[in-house]
Parts: structure tokens; C-alpha cells; sequence
């Protein structure tokens, strides 16, 4: 039984490794002093990260992905709020119908849901497309992820909580102000940050919705067809890695906190 | 007031309470995911017109003649379908033992710091990760320069360049929390005393594990085939920059029927086409599995 441990940890380790490669590689090339993407390495240079700091569409595309990014978040956290409290502490008749039709963008293919939003909105408004159509869309799918997070603040909620702050005279909107928004507030910035980060990584919907205004994925995959242009583009994506398991690890810490605050048991995961 | 009526009146009032906050994220997945839906359906029947985003409204089965009949498009959905079940099958077997280590045998404290670590890679730029993979798996990529400087090669392995194959690879890299996780969470349902049952009568490690552990854990598995086959077969960004435009999925018909080509109802067509086959392909399976699904935790 033992050593049948070992071999399964070797196996998990080497499969960390194969999830892990492509991120290990990147700074790699980011920080090598050649045009080329390839081994041997050529030596150390910073000059991709100084192209990149010039570049004005690039400047541009992330500070669309930073406006895409931040009202997604904050939209999609409110949908989920509302969802999860919904789903967490009532009983209402077709939970699960409803409740499977706002989770569906999971499992639904991301091109299928971005050519439907796109016709509905060239049939209905004409071409408006542009950064508010990528937020409506990105809002979509994030949500359910939002919701996944914050169900599991609320279901680890002690509801006596909840009923002793009725007997002690609070009505409904205080007690979730004092008693239930302290208690879930770190699962709601988990759920901030999981969004913000889902957004700047969209590329499909924002291909398909964007018109005119390319986000950060759409402009990188833009210059992926341009030989010279991909140390640049391995030099901003090194950044995006870094912030992105950054923002993970805050959300991570948040949502670790917000399950002892709550005294639930750690399931552990996003999903 | 009795007992009885003030319970009544409570369960009144918490449907009330549930409806009222269910209501808005209820109404925008209702605008913005199944009216659009229901726009795709309707779009399918209609007819292309000439201008720029036209569609002329009338109706016309001819989309989905031409979708079901015209040699390119069946082969490119049958080659589709063939990378989804590769990609699925890969995925979730590499995916089974990581997840059955985590569960097993990672101390409980350490247990979300493995899952942590697994989902990590997943939320990071995934057009970058998909481009890397090609410059792994390429002609002058980084298995073959290290092989060959290694001398363990004297000519670049060529199998692994170009191909389905890599698409394969790429694809199960993409997916592999969405496989780990949902098996995770069904064996870590199992009660272990049932495992300890089945070393008591006898059976060895290994039938215990092929008779108890994994029919237990198949509601995970079949979660989590479902949720890498389905969006696998919407996936046009990993052919596109692994194959170079070479080996087209059927994603990136729609893509180009919707976009480029600017036929949105064939463009529909084809991706209804798509979702009635890989939802058919699904149902199926849960079906095959149903009696697993059916047991009782």
C-alpha cells in the first residue's frame, strides 16, 4: 500500500510538471535575448519588456481588458450574490431549473454562447458592438464560477446567526448588513477576483463581441501570427501570468478565510 | 396564531424571498443566454442575404442540407468529434489517478494546496499556454532541440508536430482541472469503511478498487467527460494557432461562417448541427451510466 503511494505522488508530480511546462518556459523566452522562440537560449535581455512598455495599441487593448475586466467582475459578483443567497438559504418552486439554466454557461461551448449573443444583438440594436457588448457577455460566463464560490460562503453560514439577530429586533436588510455581508465578504472578493480574472483571460467572447475594440487576449492573438512580434508578446505575457496567479493567490487566501470565519470544514477548490 | 399557520406563512413568505432575488440573474441568463439561443435555432431556418449581417427572413431547410450533405463539413465534423473523444478519454484518464491521489492519500491539510496548485495553470492566458505548446511540440520546438542536443535523436521526431496529436495534447492540458476536480469531490465522498469491508472479505486491493472505489466514483467521471467533451467541441483557438489553419475543426467553421464569411444562418446551422450531435453523444453516455448515477452515496 505503501510504496503504491509513492508511485501515484511520482505520477501526480510529473503530471504537475506537464501542467506546469508551458508557464515555466515563458520567461524563459520572455527574457532571451534572441527573435526566435526556439532552444538554445541566446542570453539575458530586457529589451522584449522595453518594446512592450512603447507600444501604444498594446497600452490601449489592457486598458480595455482593465474596464472589461473590473465591471464583470462587479456585475457577475452581484448576479451570483443574489443567486447564491437565493439557492443557499430559500425553497422555491423550479430552483433547479433555474438554477441549471444560470449555471449552464459551464459546460456550454464558449463559441456557441458568443454567436448567439452576437446575432441577438446585430438583429435587436444593430452594430453596437464594442466594450459594454464584452462585458454583457463576459458576465454571463463568469457568473456561474461567482456563484460557485459564493454558494459555498453561504452553505458553510450558520442560519442561528441569522435568527438570533431577528429575536435581538433587526429586520431583513440589517441583519444582512451587520450579521451575513461581514460573514461572506471574503468569498465576494474571492468571487471579485475570480471574475476580474476569467475576463482579461477571454478571448472567444471578446473576439466575437469586441466590433472595433480589441481586449488584451484579442490583441495578443492579433500578433501571435507575426513571427517578430512574439518575444514582445511572451514579455506581456509573463506579466499577465504574474498578475493573474497573484490575484489567484489573494482570492485563495480570501477564500480559505472565509470558510474558518464561517467554521466550515475546507472542502478546498475553486469548482 | 396556531403552529401550523405561522409555518405556512413562513414557507410562504421564504418562496416569496427566493423568487425576489433569484429574479434578476434569472432574467439575465434568460436575455442573454437562452433568448440568444433561441435566435441561433430561429437563424438556422432563415436565409443568407447579400448585405453586410443580412438575413432575409424566410424560411428554408436548405442550411441544414447542405450542413448534413456537403462532403467538407461532414468530415470536418467527424474529424471534430473524433479530437473531442480523444482529448475526453486522454483528459480523464491521465486525470483519475491525480485525483485519486489527492483524495487518498494527501494529508486532509494539504488537500486544497494540491487542488490550488492544479487549477492555477488553468486560469492563466490561455492563448499564450495553447502557442507555447506548439513551441514544445514543434519541428524546431523544445522536445525535439533537446532531444537532438542530447544526442538521444539524431532527426526531429516529426509525430509529434503538426497534428491532430498535438491538438490532443494541447486540449487535455486545457482541461484537466475540469476533469481532476469533479472526480476529486466523488471520491471524496466515499466511505472509506467500505473500502475496508472489501479488503475484510477478501478481495484484493485491486478488486476492491475496481469494485467498489470506481463505480463509486463514476458520477465524477461521467461529470467530468460532460464537461470536457461538450466545450471541447467549441474550441477554434487551439487548431487555429496549433494547426496553422490546416487541420480546421468545426468551430472554426462557425467562426468563419459568422465572421469572415458572413453567412450567419449556415454559420447557425452548423453549430445547432454540432450541439444536437455532442448532445446526443452526451445523453448517450449518461445513459450508459445510469446505473451508476442512480446508487445512492
Amino acid at each position: 500500500m505503501k510504496s503504491n503511494g509513492n508511485g501515484l505522488r511520482l505520477y501526480a508530480i510529473l503530471y504537475l510538471a506537464f501542467l506546469y511546462a508551458p508557464i515555466i518556459l515563458l520567461p524563459l523566452f520572455a527574457f532571451n535575448d534572441g527573435t526566435i522562440i526556439a532552444f538554445p537560449l541566446k542570453g539575458f535581455s530586457t529589451k522584449w519588456f522595453e518594446a512592450m512598455a512603447e507600444d501604444g495599441v498594446l497600452k490601449g487593448a489592457v486598458i480595455n481588458s482593465l474596464i472589461v475586466g473590473s465591471c464583470t467582475a462587479i456585475l457577475s459578483t452581484t448576479l451570483a450574490l443574489l443567486a447564491a443567497r437565493a439557492s443557499t438559504r430559500f425553497e422555491f418552486k423550479g430552483k433547479g431549473g433555474i438554477m441549471g439554466l444560470i449555471m449552464m454557461p459551464l459546460i456550454l461551448p464558449e463559441i456557441v454562447m458568443a454567436m448567439a449573443i452576437l446575432v441577438v444583438i446585430l438583429q435587436v440594436f444593430g452594430d453596437v458592438l464594442g466594450l459594454p457588448t464584452i462585458i454583457l457577455g463576459h458576465t454571463l460566463i463568469c457568473t456561474p464560477f461567482a456563484i460557485a464560490i459564493l454558494s459555498a460562503a453561504f452553505q458553510s453560514l450558520d442560519k442561528s446567526l441569522e435568527e438570533a439577530a431577528y429575536d435581538l429586533g433587526e429586520n431583513k436588510w440589517s441583519t444582512f448588513r451587520l450579521i451575513i455581508l461581514p460573514l461572506v465578504l471574503p468569498g465576494i472578493i474571492s468571487a471579485l477576483l475570480i471574475s476580474f480574472t476569467i475576463s482579461m483571460d477571454e478571448f472567444i467572447l471578446a473576439n466575437f463581441l469586441g466590433g472595433t475594440e480589441p481586449t488584451l487576449p484579442v490583441y495578443i492573438y492579433s500578433q501571435l501570427r507575426f513571427p517578430k512580434a512574439i518575444p514582445v508578446i511572451m514579455a506581456v505575457a509573463t506579466c499577465l501570468v504574474a498578475v493573474s496567479i497573484s490575484l489567484l493567490i489573494i482570492a485563495e487566501y480570501f477564500r480559505r478565510r472565509g470558510v474558518a470565519k464561517t467554521g466550515g470544514k475546507d472542502s478546498g477548490g475553486f469548482l | 396564531m396556531t403552529e401550523r399557520s405561522s409555518w405556512a406563512q413562513w414557507a410562504r413568505s421564504s418562496a416569496a424571498s427566493g423568487y425576489a432575488l433569484i429574479a434578476t440573474p434569472a432574467l439575465y441568463a434568460l436575455l442573454l443566454l437562452a433568448a440568444p439561443l433561441a435566435t441561433v435555432i430561429y437563424l438556422s431556418f432563415m436565409t443568407d442575404g447579400p448585405g453586410v449581417r443580412e438575413v432575409i427572413h424566410t424560411f428554408t431547410t436548405e442550411n441544414y442540407v447542405l450542413t448534413w450533405t456537403d462532403e467538407i463539413y461532414r468530415s470536418i465534423m467527424s474529424r471534430s468529434l473524433f479530437v473531442s473523444f480523444m482529448v475526453t478519454l486522454t483528459t480523464v484518464v491521465l486525470a483519475f489517478p491525480v485525483a485519486y491521489f489527492v483524495s487518498f492519500y494527501v494529508t486532509p491539510s494539504k488537500k486544497s494546496l494540491w487542488l490550488f496548485l492544479i487549477t492555477i495553470p488553468f486560469w492563466t492566458s490561455y492563448l499564450v499556454r495553447v502557442f507555447l505548446w506548439k513551441v514544445i511540440l514543434g519541428y524546431n520546438g523544445v522536445i525535439n532541440s533537446g532531444l537532438l542536443s542530447l544526442g538521444i535523436i539524431d532527426q526531429p521526431i516529426t509525430w509529434i508536430n503538426v497534428n491532430i496529436g498535438a491538438i490532443v495534447v494541447t486540449l487535455a492540458h486545457a482541461y484537466a482541472p475540469f476533469a481532476i476536480l469533479p472526480i476529486f469531490v466523488s471520491l471524496e465522498k466515499i466511505d472509506r469503511s467500505l473500502l475496508e469491508a472489501g479488503r475484510d472479505l477478501g478481495e484484493s486491493a485491486f478488486m476492491t478498487f475496481l469494485r467498489v472505489t470506481l463505480p463509486l466514483a463514476m458520477p465524477g467521471v461521467v461529470g467530468a467527460v460532460l464537461i470536457v467533451f461538450i466545450p471541447t467541441v467549441g474550441d477554434y483557438v487551439t487548431p487555429d494557432i496549433i494547426g496553422g489553419g490546416k487541420l480546421p475543426l468545426i468551430a472554426n467553421v462557425i467562426q468563419k461562417q459568422m465572421l469572415a464569411i458572413d453567412n450567419m444562418p449556415l454559420g447557425s446551422a452548423v453549430a445547432v448541427s454540432a450541439m444536437l450531435i455532442v448532445g446526443t453523444a452526451a445523453g448517450l453516455f449518461v445513459l450508459a451510466n445510469a446505473r451508476y448515477l442512480r446508487v445512492k452515496k
